[in-house]
């Protein structure tokens, strides 16, 4: 059997497999009857909906003929790693990391680790000029997150403010 | 007359100092932000939604609905700059509007659109204060089978323009749905799908899902692509303003389509998308006057057209969402999140037991549309300027401000794993093919048609015929699977994917 819409085809497989998991989730709670329905009822009854349109899209996508195949293509693992890296870097240095003891960093050291490593997601990796537009970022976020709008932040490192 | 008594007492409310800089500096920051690539209205709203938090409900919302302009604006602004549609519902005001901007006309471009947006806003307010009222006594006679199927027909409609597969679309829907029943249920107290974790007991964050999928995900989409493809539009603008012979295209077009987006708005799950894809279908039926552009190639009715019919949708689309407190779109859901946080409970009471409010928001719309065209048409020259930022620096900050955007709504780390969880999975989506904002849409509505539904079968003893022996729930849910059946028919099905084809 050869899979006419790669996309189509892994997508229909999300779409069962979340469907399914839903279903047997929503089923170790109360499901009920109709006229009293339990916790259960209705994610049980969306997730089987939800796995059969999956296995309809599964099979769509072996059956209908596409002109290109619909390729998945490459995954861009190198912004998707460093995007997200960026993003827990930030929540790390706000929230600290109470597992390793780290104490919240703050949102300046926060703003800055988030946007060096952002940047390292693009074509060009200049140091300078992303230092340049980190304390740009700072300055700019501080004025309007914190002075203007008022938004509780932790500013600067704990163990300086106490 | 009543209507005009109600828009007298609105308009007392808006036109106070205070409320008028609320809702100046919305526009402000709403354009502003809008006009970011890659950031929509949802994402533009989304962030800014904390900065509301402080103030009292009356200003949040009338800054909101500032803010709600001037993204849409802004995000139309960088449709046409740059060829980015920041949301669903500018993706064919690119095709026109990106080749008049190659052509050095992005000024007449920007000037249509904010023009006809204004007209269509005009109109579109004058529409809301005239029907809310009626629409209103109508809403007290929806029981909870009417308001599922009005959820359904909702739904339902919102796929089907949608581009892409129909049934990807609906499984979206679906998972939305799912991903809205995560945490406590209302009614039996059991955390559903929580993993023990006590931050997902209160369900999943709305805006971390939208800032996941939306911000991240699409970031890390473009980033993928080569320079080259970006292709910002960095070119020099000549004449700013339309000349006496734009007008005179502009304006028919610009009727034609107030009136579709004024309709096609009031319908829920309808709004902005659904107008404004059919205005421009209108627009390419009728016959090219001699020495016209083609559409496609950069004819100012193409922009004029969906913008206004866009914008008349956005505002009618807030008729279901105060009358039924049922959000017709993925905005509309934000704002329902916003209203919420300030304690007031969208729909029919609204009206009624907070009448400044109600008749405030619409007053301060109209004022938020006078504003943004006082505001964007001595601008237009410096958002293209902001557009010349390279994106290497853009993408860095458009990841900050999410991140802030999200940590700020609960000051909560949490959320910030989470929106990571969701940048991944909204990855996932493209790469796959499936659109997002059903998800959206169905993740808000999850919680309430359960509600609905559970009440519904509860007074006919789980008799699943009550949705269908009711008139008005029969009637909706007709009106759904005709929808369905519209668009399976196979040559509307061609004339769908033909419009989003670029010819």
């Amino acid at each position: 059997m050869k899979i006419k819409s790669q996309k189509d085809f892994y997508s229909g497989l999300m779409f069962t497999a979340v469907g399914v998991a839903f279903a047997w989730g929503a089923s170790t709670y109360s499901v009920g009857t109709g006229a009293r329905m339990g916790p259960g009822y209705f994610p049980l009854m969306l997730g089987i909906v939800l796995a059969a349109l999956g296995s309809l899209i599964i099979f769509k996508s072996l059956t209908v003929p596409t002109e290109t195949g619909d390729k998945v293509g490459k995954w861009a693992w190198k912004p998707l790693f460093y995007i997200i890296m960026a993003n827990l870097l930030f929540g790390v240095m706000i929230g600290g990391l109470p597992s390793i003891g780290l104490p919240p960093m703050g949102m300046i050291a926060g703003i800055f680790a988030l946007t060096i490593v952002a940047s390292l997601a693009g074509d060009t990796f200049k140091l300078k000029e992303v230092l340049i537009l980190s304390a740009i970022l700072s300055v700019g976020s501080y004025l309007a997150f914190v002075k203007l709008l008022a938004l509780q932040f932790p500013v600067w490192p704990t163990f300086i403010t106490g | 007359m009543d209507l005009f008594n109600n828009l007298a007492l609105g308009f007392g409310v808006a036109f106070t100092a205070q409320n008028l800089v609320y809702a100046f500096i919305g526009c402000v920051l709403g354009t502003l932000i809008g006009v970011l690539p890659g950031v929509g209205p949802i994402a533009t709203i989304a962030m800014l939604l904390p900065a509301t938090y402080a103030l009292p409900p009356v200003a949040a919302l009338i800054m909101l609905a500032g803010i709600y302009y001037g993204a849409q604006y802004g995000g139309s602004t960088t449709a046409i700059l740059v060829n980015l549609p920041g949301e669903s519902s500018s993706v064919v005001t690119v095709i026109d509007g990106y080749q008049m901007a190659r052509k050095g006309r992005a000024g007449p471009a920007l000037a249509a659109a904010g023009l006809g947006s204004f007209f269509a806003g005009c109109v579109g307010t004058l529409i809301l204060a005239a029907f809310a009222g009626p629409l209103t006594e109508v809403a007290f006679k929806f029981g909870p089978a009417e308001y599922f199927s009005l959820m359904v027909l909702g739904l339902i409609g919102a796929v089907v323009l949608a581009s892409g597969s129909l049934l990807k679309a609906i499984a979206m829907i679906i998972l939305g749905l799912l991903l809205g029943l995560v945490g406590t249920d209302v009614n039996s107290g059991v955390a559903r799908f929580s993993f023990d974790i006590p931050e997902l007991t209160d369900g999943i964050g709305f805006i971390t899902i939208a800032m996941g999928v939306f911000g991240y995900g699409e970031i890390i989409s473009n980033l993928s692509q080569s320079e080259e493809h970006r292709e910002v539009f960095t070119g020099k603008v000549k004449n700013l303003y339309p000349t006496a012979e734009d007008f005179k295209r502009m304006i028919p077009a610009v009727l034609r389509g107030t009136t579709i987006g004024a309709i096609l708005g009031i319908l829920p799950g309808g709004g902005a998308l659904l107008a404004s894809f059919s205005a421009y279908t209108l627009e390419k039926k009728t016959k090219l006057k001699p020495g016209e552009v083609p559409f496609g190639q950069g004819n100012i009715r193409g922009v004029a057209a969906p913008e206004s019919a866009n914008n008349a949708g956005a505002q009618t689309s807030f008729i279901p969402l105060l009358t039924l407190g049922i959000p017709p779109n993925a905005v509309m859901a934000l704002m329902v999140g916003a209203m919420t946080i300030h304690n007031i409970q969208p729909g029919p009471q609204v009206m009624t037991s907070n009448p400044e409010l109600f008749w405030g928001l619409i007053a301060s719309m109209w004022i938020g549309n006078l504003m943004l065209i006082v505001l964007n048409l001595p601008l237009i020259g410096m958002w293209i300027k902001l557009l010349t930022v390279p994106y290497r620096w853009l993408f860095p900050s458009i990841v900050l401000f999410c991140a802030i955007g999200v940590y700020s709504t609960n000051n909560n780390t949490f959320d910030i794993w989470m929106v990571a969880i969701f940048g991944v999975i909204g990855y996932t989506f493209i790469k796959l093919g499936v659109e997002p904002a059903p998800l959206l849409l169905g993740f808000i509505l999850g919680p309430m048609m359960e509600e609905n539904l559970r009440r519904a079968l509860l007074l006919s003893r789980g008799d699943w015929s009550v949705l269908v022996t009711r008139p008005l729930s029969a009637g909706l849910l007709a009106a759904a699977l005709l929808l369905l059946i519209v668009v399976m028919l196979p040559t509307i099905k061609s004339k769908r994917e033909e419009a989003f084809v670029e010819d």
